[in-house]
This record gives C-alpha cells, sequence and structure tokens, in this order.
C-alpha cells in the first residue's frame, strides 16, 4: 500500500482517495461529484501532454484537469 | 399555502424535460451538465390554483461552484420555506451521487418530493430501485417519472401537495455519504450484465488514442454533413422556389412601381442589367427576404440538426475532455468548448453559456473570444455563399484567420489578466438517444426562435440602409473612413456602410457587399474582417448584461484592435 498521485495511478486500477491537496473549496466541488475521502475510484484514462484525466466514482464518469489529478492522493488497492 | 414550485437537482437530469412537461413552456434541454443557465418560470394548475414553476440550474450541492449554481442556490435562500415546494430531481441511474443534494435539502428543513427521472434507463443497466422504501428512509414521497415520454409526471403532479418537511439531524459531509452507502443498500439492486455496444462507444471517447481519433473523425463529418445539407437545400429547395414562383411576382412588382422611383428603390431596390438580382438589388423584399431564407435559413437548419443532435447524445463534454489542453493555454479549460459551439449557431446563447464556467476570469475571455472569434452560423452560410463559389480554399483561409486569432488572443489574455484559471471538472454523461419527436421539437424551436428575431430586424436593417443610401446620407460617413477602409485595409470606401450594418445583422453586411463589384481580396479582407470585428447589437447587450460596463470597455478595445490588426496584416502581408 502505497501513497501515490491519481496522476501516478495506472489505468484500470481502483483505488481509495486518503488526501486531497487544495483546501475546502476544492474538496466541496469534488464532493459533490461523490469523491471524498474514503471512497474507492477507478481510473479510467489519461490525455497526453497534461491533458485530464478520466476516473470512474461509483456510476458517476467524471473527467478532472491535470494539476487538480495531481492534488488528489489515493493509495494502490494492488 | 405553496405558492413556488422549485425544480432543483443536480445537472444533467432532465430538469427542463420535468419542467416543459408540468408548463408547458419550452425549456432547452441537452445530455450535458449545464443546459439551464438561467431561471426558467411557468405556471401550473393544481386543482383551482396557478402556481408558479421555477426551473433552477442544476447544482450538485447547496454550496455553489459556478454562477450557474450560485443563482439556482440564491433564489432558494431567499423564498420564505413555507410558501415554496421543493421537486428534487434525481437521475435513477445514479442515485448515490444524486442523494447527496436530496440529503442536503431535507436537513435543512426544505419541503421536498422526489422525482426519480429517466426510470426507463435503469432496466437496460441492470438496475432496480424501490420507491417505497426510498419514501419510507427519507420521509417524503417518492415518485418515478420518464419525463422524456411523460410517464408518472401525472402522479408527480397528483401528489405535489404532499410535499413535506422531513426531520433529519444535520451531518457531516463524512456522516452524510456514509448513510447514503446505506440508503442505496436497502432501496438499490444491481445485477450483473456484460458491457454493452453502448458502454463500449463511451469507453472508447474518453482514452487518449481512440478519443482523439474519434473526435476529429466527428468534428470533420459534422462540419461536412452542414455543408453538404446547406448546400442540398439551397440548391433544391430554396433557390428554384426563389427563381420559379416569387421571382415573377416581384417583377409584376417592379412595372407598377416604376424602376428609380424612391418606393422601387425601397421595395425592389435596384435593377442589375435591367433585371433583378436577388443578391445585388438590395431591396426590402428582394434582397432581404433572399438573405433569410434562401442563403442563411438553409444553414441555420443544417447547424442545428448537427448541433442538437451532438448535445442530446451526449458528445460535447468528451469534446471538451480532448480540448483541455489546448485551451488551457488560453487560460481556460475543456468545458469552454460549450460555449464557443454555442455561439457558432448565435453568439448570445454562447455568452450566456459561459455561465457554466468557475471564474470571472474565465467569462470574460470566453465571451470575449467568441464575440471576436466565433461567427454565429448566419454570417458562416454567408461567407460560404460568398467565397466558397470561388474556392473552398478561401472560406477554410477565413477560419484558418479566426483561430489564429483566437490563439493568440487567448494567449494575451492568459498572459495578461489577473488571476488563475481552475481546473477542468466535469461529468461525463452516458451517451443518450432522445426519441426522434424530442429532438424534431428542439430544431423546431431554435429555427423558429431564429425567424421571429432575424427577419424583423433584416427587413428593417435594409429598409433603413435603403433610405440612407437614397438620401446619401452614408456619403459623409465613407468618407471620415476612407482613409482607415482604403489607406490601410485597401478596401473601397463604400465597405464602411457593409462593417456599420454589421452591426445590426451580419449577414445583411456581407449581403451590401455583394453590390459592391470587390476583386477577390477585398472580399476576403472584407469578409473576414466582418467575422473579427464587433458582434453585432444584440450581442453587445447581453456581453453588457454579462459582463458589466467595464469589461465591455475592455473587450470592445480588443475588438477594435483585433479588427485593425487582421485586416492591415492581410492587406499588406499574407495576400497578393
Amino acid at each position: 500500500m502505497k501513497k501515490i498521485s491519481l496522476l501516478q495511478l495506472k489505468p484500470g486500477k481502483k483505488a481509495k482517495v486518503v488526501e486531497i491537496i487544495g483546501g475546502k473549496a476544492l474538496e466541496n466541488r469534488l464532493m459533490g461529484l461523490g469523491i471524498y475521502l474514503g471512497r474507492d475510484i477507478s481510473k479510467l484514462g489519461h490525455f497526453v501532454l497534461r491533458g485530464p484525466v478520466a476516473i470512474k466514482v461509483g456510476r458517476t464518469t467524471v473527467a478532472l484537469g491535470h494539476d487538480m489529478a495531481k492534488r488528489i492522493i489515493v493509495e494502490d488497492d494492488k | 399555502m405553496i405558492n413556488k414550485i422549485f425544480l432543483i437537482g443536480n445537472p444533467n437530469v432532465g430538469k427542463s424535460v420535468v419542467f416543459s412537461r408540468l408548463t408547458g413552456v419550452r425549456a432547452m434541454s441537452s445530455n450535458y451538465p449545464g443546459t439551464t443557465v438561467e431561471i426558467t418560470r411557468g405556471f401550473l394548475e393544481i386543482g383551482q390554483d396557478k402556481v408558479e414553476v421555477i426551473d433552477l440550474p442544476g447544482t450538485y450541492s447547496l454550496e455553489p461552484t459556478s454562477k450557474a449554481e450560485e443563482v439556482a442556490v440564491s433564489i432558494l435562500f431567499d423564498t420564505p420555506k413555507d410558501q415554496m415546494a421543493i421537486i428534487n430531481i434525481l437521475d435513477s441511474t445514479n442515485l448515490e451521487r444524486n442523494l447527496y443534494l436530496t440529503l442536503q435539502l431535507i436537513e435543512e428543513g426544505y419541503p421536498v418530493i422526489v422525482c426519480l427521472n429517466m426510470c426507463d434507463e435503469i432496466k437496460h443497466r441492470g438496475i432496480t430501485l424501490d420507491s417505497d422504501k426510498l419514501e419510507a428512509v427519507l420521509g417524503v414521497p417518492v415518485i418515478s417519472t420518464c419525463a422524456v415520454t411523460g410517464v408518472g409526471i401525472k402522479k408527480l403532479i397528483q401528489r405535489i401537495s404532499e410535499v413535506k418537511v422531513s426531520l433529519r439531524p444535520k451531518k457531516s459531509y463524512q456522516e452524510r455519504w456514509v448513510e447514503i452507502g446505506q440508503i442505496i443498500e436497502q432501496a438499490q439492486r444491481l445485477t450483473h450484465r456484460h458491457h454493452t455496444f453502448r458502454e463500449i462507444m463511451e469507453d472508447i471517447s474518453i482514452r487518449p488514442f481512440t478519443g482523439i481519433l474519434m473526435g476529429v473523425g466527428v468534428v470533420y463529418a459534422s462540419f461536412k454533413i452542414v455543408r453538404f445539407v446547406g448546400e442540398y437545400l439551397i440548391n433544391n429547395v430554396c433557390d428554384p422556389i426563389f427563381n420559379n414562383f416569387y421571382q415573377p411576382l416581384i417583377e409584376k412588382l417592379s412595372v407598377i412601381l416604376v424602376p428609380e422611383s424612391f418606393l422601387h428603390h425601397v421595395l425592389v431596390g435596384d435593377l442589375i442589367n435591367g433585371k433583378i438580382d436577388f443578391k445585388q438589388s438590395l431591396g426590402v423584399l428582394t434582397t432581404a427576404p433572399y438573405i433569410e431564407f434562401a442563403m442563411v435559413l438553409p444553414y441555420v437548419f443544417s447547424f442545428y440538426i448537427i448541433l442538437s443532435l451532438l448535445e442530446d447524445i451526449g458528445y460535447l463534454p468528451r469534446l471538451a475532455i480532448l480540448l483541455d489542453n489546448i485551451l488551457h493555454r488560453m487560460g481556460l479549460h475543456g468545458y469552454a468548448i460549450i460555449p464557443v459551439l454555442l455561439g457558432f449557431g448565435c453568439n448570445i446563447p454562447g455568452i450566456l453559456s459561459t455561465r457554466i464556467l468557475e471564474s470571472k476570469r474565465e467569462r470574460f475571455i470566453t465571451s470575449t473570444l467568441i464575440s471576436i472569434g466565433v461567427p454565429c452560423v448566419a454570417l458562416q452560410a454567408m461567407i460560404f455563399a460568398l467565397l466558397g463559389k470561388y474556392s473552398g480554399f478561401y472560406v477554410a483561409g477565413v477560419y484558418l484567420v479566426l483561430f489564429i486569432v483566437w490563439v493568440v488572443l487567448g494567449a494575451i489574455l492568459n498572459l495578461v489578466l489577473k488571476g488563475y484559471s481552475p481546473e477542468l471538472l466535469i461529468e461525463i454523461p452516458p451517451y443518450r438517444f432522445p426519441p426522434f419527436t424530442v429532438l424534431f421539437q428542439k430544431i423546431y424551436f431554435r429555427i423558429k426562435g431564429f425567424i421571429i428575431e432575424a427577419i424583423p430586424v433584416v427587413l428593417l436593417g435594409v429598409f433603413l440602409v435603403n433610405i440612407m443610401l437614397y438620401f446619401k446620407m452614408f456619403d459623409l460617413v465613407s468618407g471620415i473612413f476612407a482613409p482607415v477602409i482604403s489607406g490601410l485595409f485597401g478596401l473601397p470606401k463604400e465597405t464602411i456602410i457593409a462593417l456599420l450594418i454589421g452591426f445590426v445583422r451580419k449577414d445583411v453586411a456581407v449581403g451590401m457587399l455583394m453590390p459592391l463589384g470587390l476583386t477577390l481580396k477585398q472580399m476576403f479582407i472584407a469578409a473576414t474582417l466582418l467575422a473579427v470585428s464587433f458582434p453585432c447589437i444584440a450581442t453587445f447587450v447581453v456581453l453588457l448584461k454579462e459582463l458589466g460596463l467595464k469589461d465591455l470597455i475592455k473587450a470592445t478595445i480588443l475588438m477594435l484592435i483585433t479588427g485593425l490588426v487582421v485586416g492591415m496584416v492581410l492587406n499588406f502581408g499574407i495576400l497578393r
């Protein structure tokens, strides 16, 4: 079990959100979409050249910008 | 006593469709989060009473994160709770995420009735929902509906009076999610099933390599179809009608009015080589209707078919992912592509929909770029007609210039403006295939809107222009601007009239270029200038409303500079 950012997580892998770096405002935005501490997510893909990351949270598909994905720390399930 | 019913829910759950069903007022709906950016009002009769129904922009929680969400939340806060009912609309296929707002509303003490929309979609997704169970757990009425077909709407109306406040302790967000987990456990059952073709297609569009291929394909095909359908209608429907049926009538009128007379000048216009020429005569009854019905309307139709289709299927957010990193260089993120695409239809809805963007800075950049570098469909149709007859190369040239303006201006704005631009964060909806009637209605609605808004302005515009031409009122103006127009842009000085008319309507402005006998180079410059200079007055009014006076002045200065630079560069630099 190691802590990595959403950027480093490999596509197709599942992981648990353990930390959101970026203060209350970002936490609130993510929460509305169902991304919060302790939530399991899976990464779908990652666009090149600092493009967005697509993840699946429950039944929702969410795309987040490169720099935002960097600030979401997850724990790899292995 | 309930006198206001609010429709509230997450983005893209079909609030506007429910709204249309309840009130009969047509509200625009699509398959992407953030279609509704304004408040729409209508009325519903419940027994003897007429109750106001208010459709709010979608929001994920009661803590707003964009201007559109702010609008939704603030109006809710401003209304006394005992005078309202909230219809909380949920996407049945995504109960978990939707329940967050529901619990928040209930905890805050709002009188709520829950509407599980899109209930037709859950079956083929392997979901079963127990709405009775949900009703028991939440303590408020729960009704399943499918607003697109109308299922369940009657029941919803019947039960609005049962709306109630359910007492629940306020929770921290973590506790709320735990509770949602428990509710889901009780009320929802999932059955395993294999991936459908649709899901595979959904997947392909958001994976890097296949996504980009698909994006290029979709954009290219869209452009081709728009041109093909538009062209086809012009050549096979509109032109024949004008030439075979309308021309003889106008010719009779011409004789009655006597050529060279004042009335003839205004209504029929000038005779070109002794004949009426719909493209050049410039009369209220000749060129004006011809421009709108035979040159612009066919493209309005074909453009909105494609746009509406892409919107309703749910492709647009996927395009946003692909363009995210390019738009980042202009201080925007991928979702800004939605206002821009709407702007290609008409700048006004485009600028209004910038409200889906979070920061004021992004809204300024997007609105400015739309008003400078995004020609509306009416203008594009005229450019196709004007330049397309020589070669598609020139039409592509106009778009290339616009693209360069976009990139350069965007990059400059990003450098100069204070503040930072937020990151992309959007929900990617599943593909949906709305019934044909829904799509048809939407296209009809948009075309009707175009006709109602454009035709009177065009007729009046041509009328005024003719009067001013007749009394030679433009001579003074064209004299004043001659140094710029002829000296810098290399155009005959009369072109200023067309550029000024562009302020009223762009399509008429291009129409005014047609009788001037311009060279190809001059035509290219004039058409490009019309595209990059000022938007029409209606767009200005919306810009003023959305940006405020200070930012509008800034935007206007940018428009002037861009117009001057582009005109000069094209005149002296690139073209022979």
